[in-house]
């Protein structure tokens, strides 16, 4: 591998990487208030994806559209996606978690719960549009725009990472400046008392839901520019992204931030190395490796806490 | 000014803050609900969408006859419910909540009383698997034989895992594929010579001996960690296994997998093409691991899951070594479906990556689920049940959409019924007395003392 090459494959990872980091940050946030993993999140991805396709197909830009005009379609994408995240993980929080959290009902309980929900809704939305890969339609010109240590960026990858960078600063400001973001954060740490101290907790774990299905869904937009839109092509991502929020330390959102990234640069550099095909196994194997040495995640820290 | 005078009569102020909303009362709210269950009915029931316009499935089910009828149905069930009545509303939840109206919990009271009538039962119920499918029609015979029993099979391995050790396993049929392709290696089935050539039979120890490893190596970091780890982990190994199936051309065979793998035999016997032979071979295998397990539930291993389910802390705190046993569940499970991957192998002898694929994980998971976690009875019913249901419905629905309807059902059966069809019933007291906040009914929570 050539150094030019190295760095091609480097920016394509840290692309890669902050798509990760954005699914990783609504496990990681749904983990924090509910000690749960949503294994359904994937799905949430999925159907952002749509969402995005659906709206772009609806106004359909036309073959090069002006600068202005691609920040309009990206900004509709980009929204529709978020649109059908918040929707779909609103549905499931109500449909598939609250009924089980009213009864106490065992987690294994949740697990399968949230499998089944998974199940249902890739199935049923590759009854609706299809079980073939769709194109996302282009919202702008795909031009190289500045070359970086002889790697060539281009605008899908500024795009991504740009959107992306936004989205978890933006996240980030909100757990830890507003009013939400409190209650968020005292839910996590302890909910019962954050319940007696007047936390609405239903609310909380359903505003945080929304979030991470906002988050999750304009991920899945944006991972469908960069590939394609599939019924089931939230899985892989997904339990990526899991895996990048275990890495990180589950129910840390710098730490989601960081396990994202690190799995894409992994996921990415195992191409030039071992080939295309084996780029999945990449991911896993740290995290196996991580979870041997270092239990709690990297940032992972309290070990105190009993869930 | 009179306005004023109200907002300063405490008693109108009191009201204003009581009052509700018209959206946010609970009947209109129910009411929204029911009409968004009726919206999603009518997606699910719509025609099948294809990706030259993929708004036509939503256009079909959005203009036609389906939405009017599927949300009258949703608004007529609300309107039941909150208008027709007590007595209905009433009757269906006493019945509900006394659970005991259902059929299959007086059968199972019934029996409980009657030990001859259990045995009785069980007696028949061999008596028909020896007999009763030689008068299926060819193609049922295939379905039984390749599907229900290898199901069955690969549930009752996953029931020990799940239903006994309480611990959710994902990649199940991982250790399924490592049999398989352990029976087509040690055959000279695939493209690497095995330094000998074995006889099925005597495959079947090597392949075990190899998911007990896999299951260990895989077990010993993660059974320590969190109980939801190993879910992620345990899924991870499924992908990896699999991509290494499809990948490793030179061992694996690729995704062309392997081929010619030879029929069991013994003694001069040969179990030929015929399916009757294998099904016996199954039932066989079927039996005596369900003997060898029952022992194993009510010996003191099996007392130590059910104390590790429990309370996870206070079997450690009363010497229970909670991650050997932890181990051990989990090895014994992967060797179960290690011995059902080599009988697969050899009855069908062809298989590629294809046949493994996480989708069939979940589905063991479904049949443990949906029978009943913990129950033996209750497991073979599931994978029965389960996998002759999407066989009819290929009838009636899309075949595509089969397993739409299987995670739908998967989310029902969660909310309404967790304890599955046949529970055991240790384990349908331990789910309602983790409703009670009393233990924890599965070793999902932290660990203890594996913390480091």
């Amino acid at each position: 591998m050539s150094l030019n090459e190295f760095w091609d494959y480097l920016v394509l990872g840290v692309v890669l990487g902050s798509i990760y980091a954005v699914i990783a940050i609504g496990y990681t946030l749904v983990y924090g208030v509910l000690q749960l993993i949503n294994f359904a999140h994937s799905e949430v991805f999925m159907l952002g994806a749509y969402g995005g396709l659906i709206s772009l197909t609806i106004i359909a830009p036309g073959d090069s559209p002006s600068a202005l005009a691609s920040v309009g379609y990206v900004a509709l994408g980009l929204a529709a996606g978020g649109l059908f995240g918040a929707v779909t993980a609103y549905g499931l929080e109500k449909v598939a978690y609250r009924p089980l959290r009213r009864r106490g009902a065992p987690r294994l309980i949740f697990l399968i719960t949230a499998i089944g929900a998974s199940f249902f809704l890739y199935n049923l939305a590759g009854k609706l549009f299809g079980r073939d890969p769709l194109p996302m339609p282009d919202a702008y010109e795909n031009k190289k725009v500045f070359t970086l240590f002889g790697a060539d960026l281009n605008v899908t990858q500024l795009l991504l990472l740009g959107a992306a960078v936004v989205m978890m600063i933006g996240l980030d400001l909100m757990v830890n400046r507003t009013k939400l973001g409190s209650g968020i954060r005292a839910v996590s740490q302890d909910a019962e008392v954050a319940g007696l101290m007047g936390v609405d907790i239903d609310k909380v774990i359903s505003r945080t839901f929304v979030i991470g299905g906002v988050l999750g869904g304009a991920a899945g937009y944006l991972y469908g520019t960069f590939t394609q839109v599939k019924f089931d092509m939230g899985f892989i991502p997904g339990i990526t992204a899991f895996a990048a929020a275990v890495v990180g330390g589950i129910g840390n959102i710098r730490g989601a931030m960081l396990g994202g990234m690190m799995l894409g640069v992994v996921e990415t550099l195992t191409v030039p190395v071992f080939g295309g095909e084996w780029r999945h196994v990449g991911a896993f194997v740290v995290l196996i490796g991580v979870l041997m040495f270092r239990p709690t995640g990297i940032l992972g820290e309290r070990v105190g806490r009993t869930a | 000014m009179s306005a004023d005078v109200s907002v300063k009569d405490p008693a109108a102020r009191a009201a204003r803050l009581r009052r509700v909303a018209w959206y946010q009362q609970p009947r209109v709210k129910r009411l929204g609900a029911m009409l968004a269950l009726g919206v999603v009915l009518t997606m699910m029931v719509g025609e099948q969408g294809n990706t030259r316009d993929i708004f036509y499935s939503l256009e079909t089910s959005f203009t036609g006859v389906n939405l009017w009828v599927c949300v009258g149905l949703a608004v007529a069930i609300w309107a039941v419910r909150e208008f027709a009545g007590a007595s209905v509303s009433k009757a269906a939840g006493s019945a509900v909540a006394a659970g005991r109206a259902l059929p299959v919990d007086r059968v199972r009271t019934l029996l409980r009383t009657q030990p001859k009538l259990k045995w009785a039962l069980v007696v028949a119920g061999l008596l028909l698997a020896l007999f009763a499918p030689y008068n299926l029609t060819g193609y049922w015979q295939t379905v039984l034989v390749d599907q229900v029993a290898t199901y069955a099979l690969l549930a009752i391995g996953l029931n020990v895992v799940i239903g006994w050790a309480g611990l959710l396993d994902l990649g199940f049929v991982a250790f399924f594929a490592v049999g398989a392709y352990s029976a087509a290696f040690w055959t000279g089935a695939l493209p690497v010579d095995p330094p000998v050539v074995l006889n099925n039979f005597l495959v079947i120890p090597v392949a075990v001996l190899t998911c007990l490893i896999a299951g260990v190596l895989l077990g010993a970091p993660t059974l320590r960690l969190r109980g939801d780890y190993l879910a992620i982990v345990t899924l991870g190994f499924h992908e990896i296994v699999y991509i290494v199936a499809k990948n490793a051309d030179g061992f694996t065979g690729g995704s062309a997998g392997a081929r010619q793998i030879p029929k069991f035999s013994a003694f001069g016997y040969e179990w030929g093409l015929e399916r009757m032979p294998y099904w016996y071979l199954l039932v066989t295998v079927i039996v005596v691991l369900i003997i060898v397990f029952v022992r194993l539930e009510h010996s003191r291993v099996g007392r130590a899951w059910t104390a590790i389910r429990e309370d996870e802390v206070a079997a450690a705190a009363n010497g229970v070594d909670t991650v050997r046993f932890k181990l051990m569940a989990f090895a014994i499970g992967a060797s179960t479906s290690g011995i059902a991957g080599v009988v697969y192998a050899s009855k069908v002898g062809y298989f590629n990556p294809e046949n493994f694929v996480i989708l069939n994980s979940i589905l063991v998971l479904a049949y443990v689920i949906f029978g009943g976690m913990g129950s033996i009875p209750g497991v073979l019913i599931g994978a029965a049940i389960l996998v002759w249901l999407p066989e009819v419905l290929r009838d009636y629905v899309d075949p595509s959409d089969r397993y739409m309807y299987l995670g739908a059902l998967l989310v029902v059966m969660m909310i309404y019924r967790p304890q599955g069809v046949w529970p055991s019933r240790r384990r349908q007291r331990e789910l309602k007395m983790a409703e009670e906040g009393l233990g924890d009914a599965d070793a999902m929570s932290e660990p203890v003392g594996g913390k480091v």
